[in-house]
């Protein structure tokens, strides 16, 4: 684009577009989406005002305390010293017992195993540009739970020594507690919501009861009917695998939140969407398949990561009855007279802390990624 | 069926089959080829994992002790831990063997949940109060605001002692342990109390530990000792005289590192406590040598109160009430003969 000025004294000829101005600084730049964001009104203005506050008031201590003012190498002695900061290297002295809990040092290997297949699994399901995803997905969620079981606990006949699930800890079965749940919550869910929703009054009903019942309780008592109650009624001599009925507990429970969300996908659904299925001549399952249950589970997949997320961050409940996930780990080892120092802790609690949050953030983006993947016009 | 009825009933029947495995446990650990113990989420000196995740304490001492009599292995133990609230029912339902959980020695648990087969620590609540208050008896902390943890005896002896005294006081409880000494190293409250040994672990943690001082007072008998199921006295005979023979070992002299020349001794009771001389060790369906062997792996009574609790550790409790009864302590084992 020329622009010429100066050449025609008779007057200023454009012979292009002028270049565009930049936007006035009231509705552009750090100013107005502070203007726009932070003080549009005076109640937001006051509420923003205080935050900013509230973040100025904790967040040096909370550095410092975290990082500029924290030990981070030397031993117990070095955070003895200097009682007023996080002390990592207590962390850093037992990284091994959170990650493995109390599982055989020799045996480790099979656990390095299982996480790196789980990071390739994920990374496989979660990249697009990868072939062979649907094989994945088969691969993770039916043919990986077997085989890390098998690894986990071991089989004689694979020449893999049994590792008895008491030992297992840490990360490790916070991992197994949780993706157990998951994997096992969401069909499970799939299929009450439907129950729910059959015109049969039988299956109705019991799902009905089964997804109250379980919501109606506490995790909490769940878990110590599970351990407590439970082997009460057993024969004496029969022991049932305390992590197992951990597991089944916990997928129980999740599994009749999941119905409900799941639930109010299906509602969400139109009624031509069924009635459109049906005069196509499609069978019920293959209605729900193609049809439905697509659509009702893109509607819910909010409600179902959050339901997944706090199914993780419940995990952390069964240390109540004595099996040690990672924050169970964490608190055992704070026991230790070797490190009975002030900061040790809260320096495992906060690293406990951040750990969750890694993980659930990371979930809860991923969701967001989806969302917006699948998103076909019915998001607001 | 009423539901309660119903769970009684199961709770009976689950009862009257545990009576019908009395006198198999030592078989049936024998068989297996491990003592399954059931031990504390982690109390530091008594049961905690170390650096390396393995399980040291006093109470987990007690476990390799039966694990050395039985097995003439120390490391023959799988351990359970277990919260305060399921301990006992995983005693009753078979889930361990035996129950080494700092577990204070009370009628009602003994006529309860099982059998205590003796007293490896003699605990009691005490007071823990900043030096600057001035203060050198319980008896002088009228009006004082006393920290405490929630829910436990500890609350209770508090309140038991301080009416008897006359005195008026204030409770601040917290639910955990790293609370309570927080408020208390922040002045939320004059005096700290809960068991002495707690008392010694946690005054680690203030911020200048030299400037409190522990009170004389004790207002708590809190005999701590291991239990196994009722109805088994084979069992109870092995879990009692592994007990004893840790404390007529450190009685007699004999430690980790004479044991072996100690096997040739001319004095007739270290002979019988080694199992040189006579067959006591098989009376209970052990090894004769059984004390020796839990002497060569684990130490005496002593040897494992220093390493785990004693004056050179963090914890610095010193002997005490626990000091051989020879000492002018409470330990006082009846005689291996």
């Amino acid at each position: 684009m020329a622009i010429n000025d100066n050449a025609n004294p008779q007057g200023v000829v454009h012979d292009g577009n002028l270049p565009d101005k930049p936007a006035p600084m009231a509705t552009e730049g750090a100013v107005a989406w502070m203007r726009d964001n932070l003080f549009n009104g005076p109640f937001n203005s006051i509420l923003s005002v205080l935050a900013l506050a509230l973040v100025l008031y904790v967040l040096p201590g909370m550095l410092s305390w975290l990082i500029f003012n924290a030990n981070w190498t030397g031993g117990a002695e070095a955070c003895r010293v200097n009682p007023d900061g996080a002390c990592w290297p207590f962390v850093s002295s037992r990284w091994e017992q959170f990650l493995y809990g109390f599982y055989e040092k020799s045996e480790r290997w099979r656990i390095d195993i299982l996480l790196i297949i789980l990071a390739i699994g994920i990374a496989w399901l979660v990249i697009e540009r990868l072939p062979g995803r649907t094989f994945a997905a088969i691969l993770m969620l039916f043919v990986y739970p077997v085989f890390a079981f098998f690894m986990l606990y071991g089989n004689e006949k694979m020449g893999l020594p049994i590792v008895e699930t008491s030992q297992w800890g840490g990360f490790t079965l916070t991992l197994v507690i949780a993706l157990s749940g998951i994997v096992a919550s969401l069909p499970l869910g799939v299929l009450l919501a439907l129950g729910r929703r059959s015109k049969m009054p039988i299956i109705s009903l019991l799902s009905t009861v089964f997804i109250e019942f379980w919501r109606g309780i506490p995790l909490v008592a769940v878990l110590f009917m599970a351990t407590i109650m439970f082997p009460l009624f057993l024969p004496a001599g029969v022991t049932f695998d305390q992590l197992l009925r951990a597991v089944i507990g916990v997928a129980l429970f999740s599994s009749a939140y999941m119905a409900e969300v799941v639930r109010g996908g299906l509602q969400a659904i139109p009624k031509g969407q069924y009635e459109g299925a049906m005069a196509l001549g499609l069978p019920f399952g293959k209605m729900m398949r193609l049809i439905i249950l697509p659509q009702a589970l893109k509607i819910v997949i909010p409600g179902i990561v959050n339901t997944f997320i706090g199914l993780f961050k419940d995990t952390t409940l069964v240390l109540i009855i004595a099996l040690f996930d990672l924050l169970g780990v964490v608190q055992a080892s704070i026991a230790d007279p070797n490190w009975s120092i002030r900061s040790v802790p809260y320096t495992g609690y906060a690293f406990v802390a951040i750990v969750f949050w890694v993980c659930c953030y990371s979930m809860a983006r991923y969701s967001r990624y989806i969302e917006d993947k699948l998103h076909t016009g019915h998001k607001r | 069926m009423h539901p309660v009825k119903t769970i009684a009933l199961s709770v009976a029947l689950a009862a009257s089959a545990g009576m019908a495995q009395a006198d198999e446990t030592l078989d049936a650990v024998k068989s297996k080829g491990f003592v399954q113990c059931g031990v504390s989420q982690g109390l530091p000196g008594f049961s905690n994992p170390d650096d390396q995740g393995n399980w040291t304490g006093l109470d987990v001492d007690f476990c390799r002790a039966m694990a050395a009599a039985i097995f003439n292995d120390a490391d023959a133990v799988k351990y359970t831990p277990l919260s305060a609230k399921v301990r006992f029912t995983a005693l009753t339902s078979g889930e361990i063997d035996v129950l080494a959980r700092n577990t204070t020695w009370t009628m009602s648990r003994d006529s309860d949940f099982g059998e205590f087969i003796g007293v490896n620590y003699y605990d009691g609540q005490g007071f823990m109060v900043p030096t600057n208050l001035g203060v050198s008896s319980a008896t002088e902390l009228d009006g004082a605001a006393v920290c405490t943890n929630t829910g436990t005896t500890t609350e209770l002896n508090v309140a038991d002692y301080f009416r008897a005294n006359g005195l008026n006081y204030t409770v601040v409880a917290f639910e955990k342990a790293d609370e309570v000494v927080a408020a208390y190293d922040a002045g939320r409250c004059d005096v700290y109390t809960t068991d002495r040994s707690g008392l010694a672990a946690q005054r680690t943690k203030l911020s200048k530990p030299d400037d409190h001082v522990v009170l004389p007072e004790i207002i708590s008998k809190e005999p701590l000792g291991p239990l196994v199921r009722h109805g088994d006295s084979q069992w109870a005979d092995v879990g009692r005289w592994t007990l004893n023979c840790m404390i007529n070992a450190e009685e007699a002299g004999i430690t980790m590192e004479n044991v072996a020349d100690m096997a040739t001794s001319a004095d007739p009771n270290i002979k019988r406590i080694l199992g040189a001389d006579g067959d006591l060790g098989s009376k209970i369906g052990l090894d004769n040598a059984f004390c020796a062997n839990v002497v060569a792996a684990v130490g005496n009574y002593g040897e494992s109160y220093d390493r785990n609790v004693g004056p050179d550790t963090a914890l610095k409790l010193d002997r005490g009430v626990n000091a051989l009864w020879t000492d002018g302590g409470l330990l006082y084992a009846a005689p291996q003969r």
